[in-house]
């Protein structure tokens, strides 16, 4: 510990520390703009100018360290000279457009200006001007006039996001933040520079001119769109939602978002909201009053139950839905006497159902992820399924040395140095997950788990296996394609061996925003589970949440169960084209901003939260629409009154932590899948069509992530086509196809296509990872 | 020729010849002989650093830091990688010697970073030479292969078992890059910008390992130190600042060019060497160690002698030794507004005091001397002067600062007429008949 005195405050602070984390820890405020916790220390605005005891010049708080016994004024003549120096320096060319700018009220150099700039200017001169850049839907570089070269978005890409997209140009004060020739920005964390970006330079282009910073109201909220469970500040403005920030949370979401979270939001605003209960009658669409919808909901399923029995029932719902709404979605099932309900529309292998010892989870705190030596991530397209978890593995090789490897579907660039990496087809994943456990075992001198006797082992598998076996803190992860992998009860019982075998700590990246919590409102299936319920085409569904042409494991089969239904009845925040044809009943039901719910995110937090605004027209809170069905079909236990009943009663008396969490596994033997034959489909789920909110956010739809599918192959694969990149190809599984566009993508496995699901132009496809055909159209 | 005079040479000593960069010329005059006796004798690290300390040899750059020290601070059992740097992009305006050394003498620049390599323990080096002297990056890399071809560069040097290669590496002109940090981000295929310090260069370097890096004459005089011994070189000049040094004297003067003359030497002996002044005219002011130093006005400079102390004493700086010699012909606020505009224009723009106040500064200086300047305005310069001296990430805001101020200070009629009337205190006719140009037009 160093001892050092601020303005006449002593305090301990620990060895390494800079005066600007010093005074942090002491509550002293020391003005700054490149300064920031999260990023590498620049020095360049000069703004945090303090005077240090002994030194002749003022020196920058953010890059002195502190000796024992320093003694620092940040209020003396020479600090406050220097500190009004630099801010009138900062001011000479900035626009001073206050009034026009998006950053107006929320600006650090119009703060700072109040308390550290003059009355007037002393600078008479032409101002600089910058020209405009397009970098794409989500950020506006269009007063680039306005920038003061604190570096910071520069920092945040090459250190945060993994890329460096954005650079200064230029020298002295020509020097202008900018892409590279022709490029824009297009990371999946890009819209956090607009939060880093201290002035007006880079603001958001969805928010732009749609609200000042001080009509909002910041109300809290968590993240629906992925298992991290981000924690949101949305602002509202007349009840609506004007934009979305991040709200810091260490453990969680540090202080960073993805784009997705950031503007998903525009779907709430959409034309496309569902505001009134429709019912379909005689072919025709009609708005009805609750009342009727709900009665016409309660006689159908009841009749279905009655003449055919509950198993003539099922209901699906999507993995984002709350807490509150799956549990009651299963009670109003089970009352039905039907206990056909699944919340994993993804899932193809549900073999370890009823195997499983609890909850399956990440397996440590998201905070531990930053920590970890090594790591081995299995099946996962880590960047656009994770962003922050990928984001939290990115630091910890960055600057802990961690050794990542990958067993992935492509080869996509994750943006972080990898320590091994295996890319193979879909059928190969548990085969290859295997030689990692093989060579594990081999190394460490164990006995071989029976069944891996053939595996081969190559150099990689080594190299993962041995990082695995030398780190002191180490993990092994089932991404998203891994848990919807038809091998997926397989290599969740490999990883568990490998972790055994390796010590380390086995682990799933929870597919969405309640999975954990999903698990916890016993939303799983005592009968059918989410493929069988398709597969052995029911009478009637239930919906909730879920759009089965972009969120099923088969659209083509879970469409074909829904058309032949008596009853289709949907939950839904959107009015959904395709649904028109298959449904009988749509229901409004409000998205997480409009209601109160609870997420258990991937690490088991479980973070309840309010709703932000009224819903939108006669949409309704999912759990009310239920607890009135409930009651309309006079089903017992159905008597609350608020969501916070429902969560108590679901989680027993946990608030922090879910309790019940176990990733274990009993009674599965190993038992490799065979090599696939012929072409087999690689379906990932882009990250802007993951879900109902993004696939409507117009910005986001516009990025070169929401770009749609191709047919991507490695050159080898296209060549034994005889297809060139740019073909127009048919791409079919059994009775459905599509025509898409060839395209290279040497990440590709060889013998594999990557077309992407949850997309309109696949959703006749069937099977993510099945076969599938491809022939020149 | 290579050297315009000289008073008891020892770079440019003997390089008359017409291959005096040759590798064989250079061996004749007694060339890489102390590279192999230290390699055959095996002379510990610690005895060499001792020797350079001995001589007093002041850094050559500008900044005037002793060599020996600045060795001294190299981590030398630091495991793996560690830099020789030799720093030749010589861009201050008035600076000419480094590319007349690597023209002429380039085995000496070779020599001396073998033996700093030997002596800091190191085993790479880069010569990072200015991008716009293109033909002696060339000259250079021809003697690199030279040397490469007879082994004293590269692996197992001379059969000792110690290892050094060298490379050269060009730059493309921008005068931030000669600030050693901003250079080591280049060589790193970076933007050129200052690093913050600390940490300093001696503990994260070039690719964040140990590196030194030194001017170009300060590596050339390595040899010489050590054959004469450190305490003959030290008393070629005077006490504290040892040795001989090139001055690039450009200007008022008859023949401007490079001279090498022990430290210590008279500056009216110095002026007298290169002919006097230019059409017998009187002389007004001296920049007496690079475009950053501050000006002094021609009486006070011809008492000094050419030292690191006298020149300090007199309220400017060695520098690197460029000479700018300016006769009663000249208008202060136009040389001023040409120096304001330099260092505006190569500020680097990283950091707020520097990308903004030079650019003030320009454009300040530029309205008085277009007549357009008003009665506050020197009040205003010595003020954003003040905010940028001792605020910035480098020493270039200090550099583009020292000259507005002394400018000002030793001629502040000059700017004031300049204010008052919008025209020089120095009649145009006799602007004009100081200058080349117009004699040949008119």
């Amino acid at each position: 510990m160093l001892e050092i005195e601020i303005d006449g405050k002593k305090a301990q602070v620990p060895d390494g520390s800079t005066v600007m984390d010093a005074a942090q820890q002491m509550g002293v405020y020391i003005p700054h703009f490149c300064y920031h916790k999260k990023l590498s220390i620049a020095a360049n605005c000069r703004m945090c100018l303090v005077q240090v005891e002994k030194a002749p010049k003022p020196l920058p708080a953010c890059a002195t360290p502190v000796t024992n016994g320093m003694k620092v004024f940040t209020h003396s003549d020479l600090a406050v000279q220097a500190q009004k120096g630099v801010m009138e320096f900062l001011l000479i060319n900035h626009p001073l457009d206050c009034p026009i700018c998006d950053q107006g009220g929320e600006c650090q150099l119009q703060d700072m200006s109040v308390g550290y700039g003059g009355m007037k200017s002393r600078y008479q001169e032409e101002k600089r001007v910058v020209f405009h850049k397009d970098v794409g839907p989500l950020i506006s570089m269009e007063e680039m006039s306005r920038c003061i070269h604190c570096t910071r978005c520069v920092r945040f890409g090459q250190e945060v996001a993994g890329i460096m997209e954005l650079g200064m140009a230029n020298r002295n004060m020509h020097s202008e933040i900018t892409t590279f020739v022709g490029r824009s920005v297009d990371s999946e964390l890009s819209g956090n520079m607009i939060d880093l970006c201290p002035v007006g330079a880079l603001t958001s282009k969805p928010f732009r001119y749609t609200a000042r910073s001080w009509e909002l109201q910041r109300r809290r909220s968590v993240s629906p769109h992925d298992s991290l469970g981000a924690n949101l500040i949305v602002q509202v403005k007349h009840d609506q939602v004007m934009r979305v920030l991040p709200k810091e949370n260490e453990a969680v979401n540090e202080c960073w978002i993805s784009d997705k979270e950031r503007f998903a939001y525009q779907a709430l605003n959409s034309d496309q909201r569902l505001t009134k209960p429709m019912v379909k009658q005689g072919g025709e669409w009609r708005e009805v009053p609750w009342n009727v919808a709900l009665d016409y909901v309660a006689h159908g399923l009841k009749d279905i139950s009655r003449e055919f029995g509950g198993d003539a029932l099922a209901a699906l719902a999507a993995p984002s839905s709350t807490l509150e709404e799956l549990y009651l979605l299963q009670k109003l099932m089970q009352g039905l006497g039907c206990g056909n309900v699944d919340h994993r529309p993804r899932q193809q292998d549900f073999t370890s159902d009823g195997k499983r010892v609890g909850t399956p989870w990440l397996g440590m705190r998201l905070a531990e992820l930053n920590n970890l030596d090594a790591a081995l991530v299995v099946g996962s397209f880590l960047r656009k399924d994770h962003p922050l978890i990928a984001q939290r593995l990115r630091q910890a090789v960055r600057k802990g040395g961690a050794a990542l490897s990958l067993i992935d579907l492509s080869a996509d660039d994750q943006l972080v140095p990898l320590h091994a990496r295996l890319t193979v087809a879909p059928s190969q994943l548990a085969q290859t997950l295997a030689a990692v456990v093989k060579a594990a075992a081999q190394q460490k001198g164990v006995e071989l788990p029976a069944g891996l006797e053939n595996v081969q082992v190559c150099e990689q598998a080594k190299a993962m296996a041995q990082s695995l076996i030398e780190g002191e803190k180490k993990a092994v992860f089932l991404g998203n394609a891994a848990q919807q992998s038809a091998a997926a009860t397989q290599l969740h019982a490999l990883g568990l061996q490998l972790a055994q075998i390796t010590g380390a700590t086995f682990g799933f990246l929870g597919e969405a925003a309640n999975s954990v919590g999903a698990q916890l409102a016993w939303a799983l299936p005592t009968g059918a589970n989410a493929r069988q319920m398709f597969e052995q085409p029911r009478q009637g569904y239930v919906l909730m949440g879920v759009e089965p042409e972009f969120d099923c494991a088969n659209p083509q089969q879970a469409l074909a169960a829904l058309a032949q239904a008596k009853m289709v009845v949907l939950f839904s925040a959107f009015k959904h084209e395709p649904a028109l044809a298959y449904a009988d009943v749509l229901l409004p039901m409000a998205p997480f901003t409009e209601t109160s719910g609870t997420f258990v995110n991937t690490e088991g937090r479980i973070q309840s939260f309010a709703g932000v605004v009224r819903p939108a027209g006669d949409a309704r809170p999912a759990w009310k629409i239920l607890r009135v069905l409930g009651n309309v079909l006079d089903l017992e236990g159905f008597g609350y009154n608020t969501s916070e009943e429902v969560r108590d009663q679901v989680l027993g008396g946990a608030s922090e932590f879910a309790t019940g969490l176990d990733n274990g596994l009993n009674g599965v033997t190993l038992q490799l899948p065979q090599a696939g034959q012929g072409m087999e489909r690689i379906a990932d789920v882009p990250i802007h069509f993951a879900d109902p909110m993004a696939r409507r956010a117009p910005a986001l739809q516009r990025t070169r992530d929401a770009a749609a599918p191709a047919a991507r192959m490695a050159a080898a694969t296209l060549a034994q086509l005889g297809l060139q990149a740019g073909d127009l190809v048919r791409v079919r599984q059994g009775q459905g196809g599509a025509e898409l566009a060839a395209a290279l993508d040497e990440g590709v496995p060889a013998g594999c296509v990557r077309v992407a699901a949850a997309h309109a132009s696949t959703a006749a496809l069937g099977e993510m990872f099945g076969a599938i055909s491809v022939e020149r159209a | 020729m290579a050297i315009l005079g000289a008073i008891n040479p020892v770079l440019m000593a003997g390089l008359d010849g017409d291959n005096s960069w040759q590798l064989k010329d250079y061996v004749a005059r007694g060339g890489y002989e102390m590279l192999k006796k230290i390699l055959a004798e095996n002379i510990p690290q610690e005895q060499v650093i001792a020797e350079v300390k001995a001589s007093v040899l002041r850094g050559r750059g500008g900044a005037g830091f002793p060599t020996g020290l600045k060795w001294s601070f190299m981590p030398r059992s630091f495991p793996g990688d560690k830099y020789v740097v030799c720093n030749t992009d010589e861009g201050e305006p008035g600076t000419f010697k480094d590319r007349d050394l690597i023209r002429y003498n380039p085995h000496a620049v070779i020599e001396g970073m073998a033996i700093a390599a030997y002596a800091m323990g190191a085993t790479r080096g880069y010569n990072y030479i200015h991008g716009e002297v293109w033909e002696m990056y060339k000259r250079f890399e021809a003697a690199l292969d030279e040397a490469r071809a007879a082994g004293f560069i590269g692996q197992n040097i001379l059969g000792s078992g110690f290892s050094f290669e060298l490379f050269a590496h060009h730059g493309y002109g921008a005068y931030i890059c000669g600030e050693e940090t901003a250079l080591l981000e280049s060589i790193e295929g970076k933007k050129g910008q200052p690093r913050f310090k600390p940490p300093f260069p001696a503990s994260f370097g070039l690719y964040g390992k140990p590196t030194t890096i030194n001017n170009t004459e300060t590596f050339a005089s390595i040899p010489f130190i050590l054959k004469m011994g450190g305490e003959s070189f030290l008393n070629l000049g005077k006490p504290n600042n040892g040795g001989t040094k090139l001055f690039s004297v450009s200007g008022h003067v008859n023949r401007p060019g490079n001279y090498e003359i022990p430290m210590g030497t008279p500056f009216s002996e110095l002026l007298q060497m290169c002919g006097g002044m230019r059409g017998g005219r009187k002389l007004k002011a001296v920049i007496p160690g690079g475009s950053s130093s501050p000006v002094l006005p021609g009486d006070v400079m011809m008492d000094c002698t050419m030292d690191y102390d006298s020149i300090s004493k007199a309220g400017s700086m060695l520098g690197s030794g460029a000479v700018i010699v300016m006769d009663e012909s000249t208008c202060m606020v136009k040389s001023l507004e040409r120096l304001s505009f330099f260092y505006y224009e190569e500020s680097c723009g990283q950091c707020t005091p520097c990308r903004e106040g030079t650019n003030w500064l320009y454009k300040v200086v530029h309205r008085i001397e277009n007549g357009l300047g008003r009665p506050d305005d020197l009040d205003l310069l010595s003020s954003v002067t003040t905010n940028i001296m001792g605020r910035t990430i480098c020493a270039l805001g200090d550099a583009a600062s020292m000259p507005v101020q002394s400018f000002i200070k030793h001629f502040r009629d000059e700017f004031a007429h300049h204010i008052e009337h919008k025209t020089c205190l120095v009649p145009k006719d006799v602007q004009w008949a100081g200058s080349g140009f117009h004699k040949v037009a008119s």
